[in-house]
């Protein structure tokens, strides 16, 4: 007992001197921590930093510095619409030079009219700059320089993927004298690359496809990851010379099961001659893992530079889904000004290469998870097929434009979340909140308004688009002609809780009716619903049927309910349609419902309106879309639109194998009263015409052929009210009509 | 050895005097570790430095009176800076990580004063300098060791180009004991460049040291190495967060040095609207720093506080790129209007500068109306509240940007640690958190779901869902979680004859919980989790509802469903489980979700809520309900008309009573997570899932023939 006291005593004393110590240490340190602060003078005064600057010039203009797109680029040919103008063929231009020239031809950015032009595209291959490469065109300086607005290259766009030759690979070897054209580069690493200017690109395969492309390989998200391997490399080594070092020494991680990292020596005709030691046994190991498993069955995969910092290898580890760990210094991932690559890559330094299984094993297994979708989210978006590459490249150029003149971009986050870049219009809003995103944006402060406009005409787009999702639909009625039906769908209109406004698209010789207003039902003391009639014969001649979702300058909303105008729906299922699109805005939700299936027999698309188990489309006669949506129908390429206005028809298809591809997600049917019979009138009595069948199912496959691949998905559901035809009390039921068969 | 035989002799002899010993030896080893134990923690708390410091002394930042070192001009000057740097060839990895860190680590230079010949300081020490000089060792990075040392940093105050001699400067910094050409120092930098070049990065011969710099252009900034710090303002410390209720101004512009050709455009903006409210210097106290003056009324107008009246705020390159208003702008929550070509904003490779500025080309300045009157009310919005949350997290005051700055460095060199651009830039009290299931797909049908059946002892029940179950075509796995400790589960021979594996887990604790747990066996993306008493799904109902997860695989997918809804009466919330036209949970007794979501409620669900769920043995299914919900923000999905779970005979007047503690008990649950989250995260809906063809007749064969009971 004694003892223990006597230690106790002893412990707390100790402690006590201790915090004694520490404290009036702390505590005196503190008093002079102030004095000294005070006794210090400032950094700097106000006037030394706010110096006016003395009369020159400020701008850098001078030549001695690399490019920006302030110094070398024009914008004064740049107006709200930048057209792109690509030179003719003329001379020898690779396979791959070929597509590229193509996909940007057949775009919308493209342009036959050089004086209208904001880009020039050189018809001159400079794909591949080693003269040791059977694809390597000669001569491209001075065909560059022989091209007719050339100008040192001002407002050109410069393709390459290959720099430099053997021994040294240097990056600055093009074979020509890029002067003031913006490069787009593949291996471009950090201290070559005019940041701001430059567009690195990924390194891609002869047999990339032009368009659509592989779909991602990984799209199950099992957690946490349950592949065979962690880390995974299979390749070429260099015995000597540039960018050997890496590769050289993988095989100290190397351990047959977990690591997989196999290289070999044996490439090239004298691969004998310049084998070290190690090169048989290497080979041994190299020959028992096929590289595709590989890819499939690793979490993570090995990108390690080759004789130039970016490799195939990059491409190929994004699509499998596997996670690039990277081991090339100083490179500049492909198109890094917009793509924020810490989302789906691991940076390793090729410094500290024994410490990557260290790295790679102490990722968490969520961080893992992130990153693999992200993997598969940018390589559908951005690099799944050349056409995809090309118009990243325009799309980030075109953005500086906009930059330059609006002061605005899209936000990173579009970049880099679905349906990413190329699924959204630059121009179409400056906020994520205005896009079906299902991101709300908090409220501005109070703050004087600019003065009030002139109302917006046809030709002026609204300047800002209205917020998703809205509490309000705008109705959109494309009408042909005066029927019964489309005074019973007016009536319903006018009693919808949530309809804004009725725009209605008049196609037709006869006069537009003037209607301004509808009149609510009795009892309802709600204000006359606005409407506006639109002369689509007048205001877009030549549209034909696409001009049903033109005139989106009169839509306030982002909710449009586009109808046809002999639609047989109630009020209450305008309503319905429109709650359902509130937690799905980039989906189309609406009531009849069509199905696509493979043709096994001609080898093509077939179109059916048979009643299965699944529909992939849902018809625009009575469905609710998002005003984005629209505005990028109004933006797709010149080749599907003329299809459409040829088949005066499929523009419902069209609608909805752009809304699947943009979103990846099937539309959503509805619940409905009855069987639509006849969701277009011009259709009427079409369902015996086998015609009409086949103009739809040949639209459906020239739409695929465009995309490169069938957008539309399946879906095995139809969404219902709560309590839809249960055996309750109607009178518990919000939605009672619907269940009336008539 | 000698111990082995002593521990063995001590074993078989029984009280001697050697185990006295030994446990007098073990009592004062205890007492030893505990002593040192308290001394580490005590030391590291009122320290505030590493264990190891005792060792080397850590930089006085305090002392008065500082060594002088007298710099000679035909001393070496260290090399000029160099420009082609990158961060792989020009920083030193390998001196970072040593010794088992993690992060990098920092040393300081002892202060030194530094003279030269004629006797005069070189360099002004200044208090900027100074609070950063203390940032750095009071943060996690501080070593005194310079061994150790991943970055050094010279204590020669290099804050402004006026303010130090940049000849003798660089021959100062040649002469550090470390420098070796610059690898991993770095210099800090406010002011750059001096009349009438104004450089835009410090002039003076930094080898390969990294400047942390302001006014950086796109030319002298080495991408990826060099860092953009702000140009810290100290009267922007002092404006507070107050905000007017209205802007009375669309943009307003209070600098005093904008170039002549600049100023005369936007007078002519400001003579003909009056969005533009253009002030000057006042022509009466124009050393006045505190008073702005309309330029041609001659209005007076308070400094700095009339730039919480604008909206939109000018911010006007002049001599240099950088310009102290920036910060004075962002603390008054103004939105910055940047005209400033090829300027390189501050921490630009982090701090996403498009959601809280607009950036105007200098030669766009006569759009700048159209400019700024085409911004949406949105982003109005998204960019005001995005000011104040950037500035308080990065650039309120020297620490943070101090920290900031560091913070980059070491995400660089452990790129592990590097924090995603929404931790950067999205505020979680905005827009939420980030969906983890964010790839928009059909989940694969192949691997189909596993089912998790939580039991007690109901083995009959068990063995009849079981059986039932099976029948389900994409069932891969069955996994039954077994509660009761007190009993085993049945022998193996007594279980029913299935075609698909089943495992029995036996749990340590009885614990609602454990459904929850991501099981290493639960190898595929989708989980059932069901009673063991809900027999009554048919093999089409379970089929569908797993169809239906297929296309919504983030969202909790089930058959039974519930609503919250809000008590106007008593202010609380209120469960709801009549049959009613909307809903917001579908509790977990048949429902499929993610796998995913079991590790989140597990591993990430605030304690407070697991804690609860476990203590009242309830709620489990509505704590899923408000993570799933919390985290996606999107309601779940009821499939199939069916609502009767239980057997309509078992109801009599004991289960009313024990209901309608249940009820109560439930609405508590609510009203609590509610609170741990700080707002409602449950959404509600007005529609259900159902076969495409359900209820309808057109002669083609249903593709799930056996739903629509109830």
């Amino acid at each position: 007992m004694q003892a223990k006291k006597r230690y106790c005593f002893l412990l707390i004393s100790c402690l006590f001197l201790i915090y004694c110590y520490f404290n009036g240490f702390n505590l005196l340190g503190e008093k002079k921590q102030r004095a000294r602060h005070d006794l210090l003078p400032s950094f700097a005064t106000l006037d030394e930093l706010t110096e006016s600057p003395s009369r020159q010039k400020r701008i850098p203009r001078a030549t001695t510095k690399s490019c920006r797109m302030q110094t070398c680029f024009d914008f004064s040919n740049c107006g709200n619409d930048p057209k792109v103008y690509v030179y003719p063929t003329d001379g020898p231009v690779s396979a791959t030079y070929r597509k590229v020239l193509s996909v940007v031809r057949e775009s919308r950015y493209a342009t036959h009219d050089p004086a209208e032009a904001c880009l020039f595209i050189p018809a001159v291959d400079t794909l591949d700059a080693d003269p040791l490469s059977p694809e390597h065109i000669p001569d491209v300086a001075s065909r560059l320089s022989r091209l007719p607005y050339w100008k040192n290259g001002r407002n050109h766009l410069i393709f390459n993927l290959y720099a430099g030759t053997w021994p040294d690979y240097a990056e600055g070897a093009l074979g020509f004298d890029p002067g003031d054209a913006i490069l787009a580069r593949a291996s471009a690493s950090e201290t070559i690359f005019r940041d701001g200017f430059d567009i690195s690109l990924p390194l891609f395969h002869k047999e990339h496809p032009e368009r659509g492309g592989v779909p991602p390989a990984a799209t199950g998200n099992p957690f946490p990851a349950p592949r065979k391997h962690l880390l995974a490399f299979k390749g070429k080594r260099y015995v000597h010379g540039i960018g050997s070092e890496t590769r050289n020494s993988l095989w100290h991680l190397h351990d047959g099961n977990n690591l997989i990292l196999v290289t070999t020596c044996r490439h090239g005709k004298s691969w004998k001659d310049l084998r070290d030691e190690r090169c048989d046994e290497d080979n041994r190991e190299y020959d028992k893992f096929d590289y595709e498993q590989l890819l499939a069955n690793s979490t993570f995969c090995l990108v390690a530079r080759g004789r130039r910092l970016g490799s195939y290898r990059f491409l190929e580890a994004l699509a499998a889904g596997c996670v690039p760990v990277l081991l090339s210094n100083g490179w500049r991932l492909p198109f890094d000004e917009r793509i924020d690559w810490r989302r789906a890559v691991i940076w390793a330094d090729e410094r500290l290469l024994l410490q990557v299984p260290e790295l790679v094993r102490s990722v968490p297994p969520e961080r893992i998870l992130a990153l693999r979708q992200q993997t598969q989210l940018l390589w559908e978006q951005y690099f799944s097929s050349i056409e995809k590459i090309v118009f990243t490249t325009i799309e980030i150029l075109l953005e500086r434009i906009m930059t330059h003149r609006s002061s605005r971009q899209r936000e990173a986050l579009i970049w880099n979340t679905f349906p990413g870049a190329l699924g959204t219009l630059a121009t179409y809003g400056d906020s994520r909140a205005h896009l079906p995103l299902g991101v709300t944006s908090p409220p501005a402060p109070a703050a004087p308004e600019p003065p009030p406009r002139p109302l917006p005409a046809p030709s002026v787009p609204l300047t800002a688009p209205p917020p998703t999702p809205g509490t309000t639909f705008t109705a959109l009625l494309y009408v042909q002609a005066t029927s019964p039906s489309l005074h019973k769908l007016l009536v319903s209109i006018a009693s919808s809780q949530y309809c804004e406004k009725v725009v209605l698209v008049w196609d037709s010789e006869r006069a537009a009716p003037s209607l301004t207003s509808l009149s609510r039902t009795a009892g309802d003391s709600r204000h006359p619903l606005p409407v506006v009639v639109i002369d689509a014969t007048t205001h877009y001649p030549g549209e034909g049927v696409s001009a049903r979702w033109q005139p989106l300058w009169a839509v306030p909303t982002a909710a449009v309910f586009s109808l046809d105008g002999d639609a047989p729906l109630l009020a209450e299922e305008l309503d319905f349609a429109f709650l359902v699109w509130q937690h799905f805005p980039e989906r189309i939700v609406g009531y009849p419902a069509r199905n696509h299936f493979w043709d096994e027999a001609k080898g093509s698309w077939g179109y059916s309106s048979r009643w299965g188990g699944s529909y992939s489309m849902v018809l625009a006669g009575a469905a609710v879309t998002h005003r984005s949506l629209l505005a990028q129908y109004a933006a797709l390429s010149p080749a599907v639109r003329l299809a459409v206005r040829r088949a005066g028809n499929c523009e419902d298809i069209l609608l909805n194998c752009l809304a699947s591809h943009l979103s990846r997600r099937p539309p959503i049917k509805l619940a409905q009263r009855r069987r639509y019979k006849s969701p277009h009138h011009r259709y009427r009595s079409s369902w015996s015409d086998p015609e009409h069948f086949v103009q739809r199912q040949s639209c459906l496959n020239t739409f695929a052929a465009s995309w490169g691949y069938m957008p539309l998905v399946r879906s095995v559901l139809r969404l219902d009210p709560i309590l839809f035809k249960d055996p309750v009390s109607t009178l518990r039921k919000k939605y009672r009509k619907m269940e009336l068969v008539t | 050895m000698a111990a082995e035989t002593l521990l063995k002799t001590s074993k078989y002899s029984k009280y001697t005097y050697r185990q006295i010993v030994y446990h007098r030896f073990f009592v004062g080893l205890l007492l030893f570790i505990l002593i040192s134990l308290v001394l580490t923690v005590v030391f590291n708390l009122f320290a505030g430095s590493a264990p190891h410091a005792d060792i080397y002394e850590s930089v006085n930042l305090e002392a008065l009176s500082l060594p002088i070192r007298n710099i000679v001009s035909r001393s070496r000057s260290a090399d000029p800076r160099w420009t082609n740097c990158t961060y792989w060839y020009c920083f030193n990895v390998y001196k970072c990580g040593r010794g088992g860190h993690d992060k990098i680590t920092i040393y300081i230079y002892p202060l030194t004063e530094y003279r030269n010949e004629n006797g005069k300081a070189i360099s002004q020490f200044s208090r900027e300098f100074y609070e950063i000089l203390s940032t750095i060792k009071r943060s996690k990075y501080y070593t005194p060791n310079p061994e150790d040392a991943c970055l050094l940093v010279p204590s020669i105050d290099t804050l402004n180009q006026i303010g130090f001699s940049s000849e003798y400067v660089s021959k100062a910094l040649q002469s550090l004991e470390h420098w070796n050409n610059g690898e991993n120092h770095l210099i800090f930098n406010m002011v750059a460049g001096i009349s009438p070049n104004y450089n835009t990065v410090i002039d003076l011969n930094t080898s390969k040291a990294i400047i942390a710099g302001a006014g950086y252009d796109t030319w002298t900034f080495r991408y990826g190495f060099d860092i953009s710090i702000p140009l810290y303002s100290y009267i922007a410390q002092r404006i507070n967060s107050s905000q007017p209720k209205q802007k009375s101004f669309m943009i307003i512009s209070t600098q005093t040095n904008i170039p002549s050709d600049y100023l005369a455009q936007l007078q002519s903006i400001a003579s003909s609207s009056n969005d533009l409210l253009l002030l000057d210097r006042c022509k009466d106290a124009s050393t006045d720093y505190t008073k702005r003056c309309e330029y041609t009324t001659g209005k007076m107008f308070d400094y700095p506080d009339i730039l919480k009246e604008g909206m939109f705020c000018l911010v006007v390159r002049s001599a240099r790129l950088a310009q102290p208003v920036l910060m004075d702008v962002i603390a008054s929550q103004c939105i910055p209007i940047i005209i400033a070509d090829a300027i390189i904003m501050p921490f630009n490779s982090h701090v996403d500068w498009n959601k809280i500025a607009l950036f105007v080309p200098e030669e766009n300045i006569k759009n700048l109306l159209r400019i700024v009157h085409s911004v949406s009310k949105e982003r109005k919005g998204e960019m005001y509240w995005q000011l104040r949350w950037v500035y308080e997290r990065y650039f309120s005051s020297i620490e943070k940007i101090t920290l900031t700055t560091l913070e980059i460095i070491n995400e660089k060199v452990f790129p592990l640690s590097a924090r995603m651009y929404e931790d950067w830039n999205v505020p979680e009290h905005l827009y939420g958190p980030v969906n983890p299931l964010f790839l928009p797909v059909t989940a694969p049908k192949s691997p189909g779901f596993t089912a998790v059946i939580l039991t007690y002892d109901r083995v009959s029940s068990l063995f009849t869902l079981v059986r039932q179950l099976v029948r389900t075509p994409s069932l891969a796995k069955i996994l039954v979680i077994w509660n009761n400790q007190k009993k085993p589960p049945p022998p193996s021979s007594e279980w029913p004859v299935v075609n698909k594996p089943l495992k029995v887990i036996r749990t340590k604790e009885n614990k609602l919980s454990n459904r929850f747990f991501p099981y290493d066996e639960i190898d595929t993306e989708c989980q059932l989790t069901i009673d063991d008493d809900i027999v009554m799904l048919t093999p089409d109902e379970l089929e569908f509802g797993f169809d239906v997860w297929r296309e919504f695989p983030d969202r909790i997918v089930g058959f039974p469903s519930r609503l919250h809804v809000w008590d106007n009466v008593t202010h609380t919330w209120k469960y709801h489980s009549e049959w009613t036209n909307q809903i917001s949970m579908v509790l977990t007794g048949a429902a499929f979700h993610h796998k995913l979501w079991s590790w989140y409620y597990t591993y990430k669900m605030p304690d407070e809520i697991r804690t609860w769920v476990d203590d009242n043995f309830n709620c489990e299914d509505i704590a899923m309900n408000f993570l799933v919900a919390n985290i996606t923000r999107k309601p779940p999905i009821k499939v199939t008309p069916r609502k009767k779970f239980k057997c309509p005979e078992c109801t009599n007047t004991e289960m009313l009573s024990a209901d309608a503690r249940h009820m109560s008990q439930r609405s508590a649950c609510i009203d609590r997570f509610a609170t741990v989250y700080g707002h409602m995260a449950l959404r509600s809906l007005e529609f259900r899932a159902d076969p495409l063809q359900y209820k309808e007749n057109a002669g083609v064969p249903h593709a799930y023939p056996d739903i629509g009971a109830l």
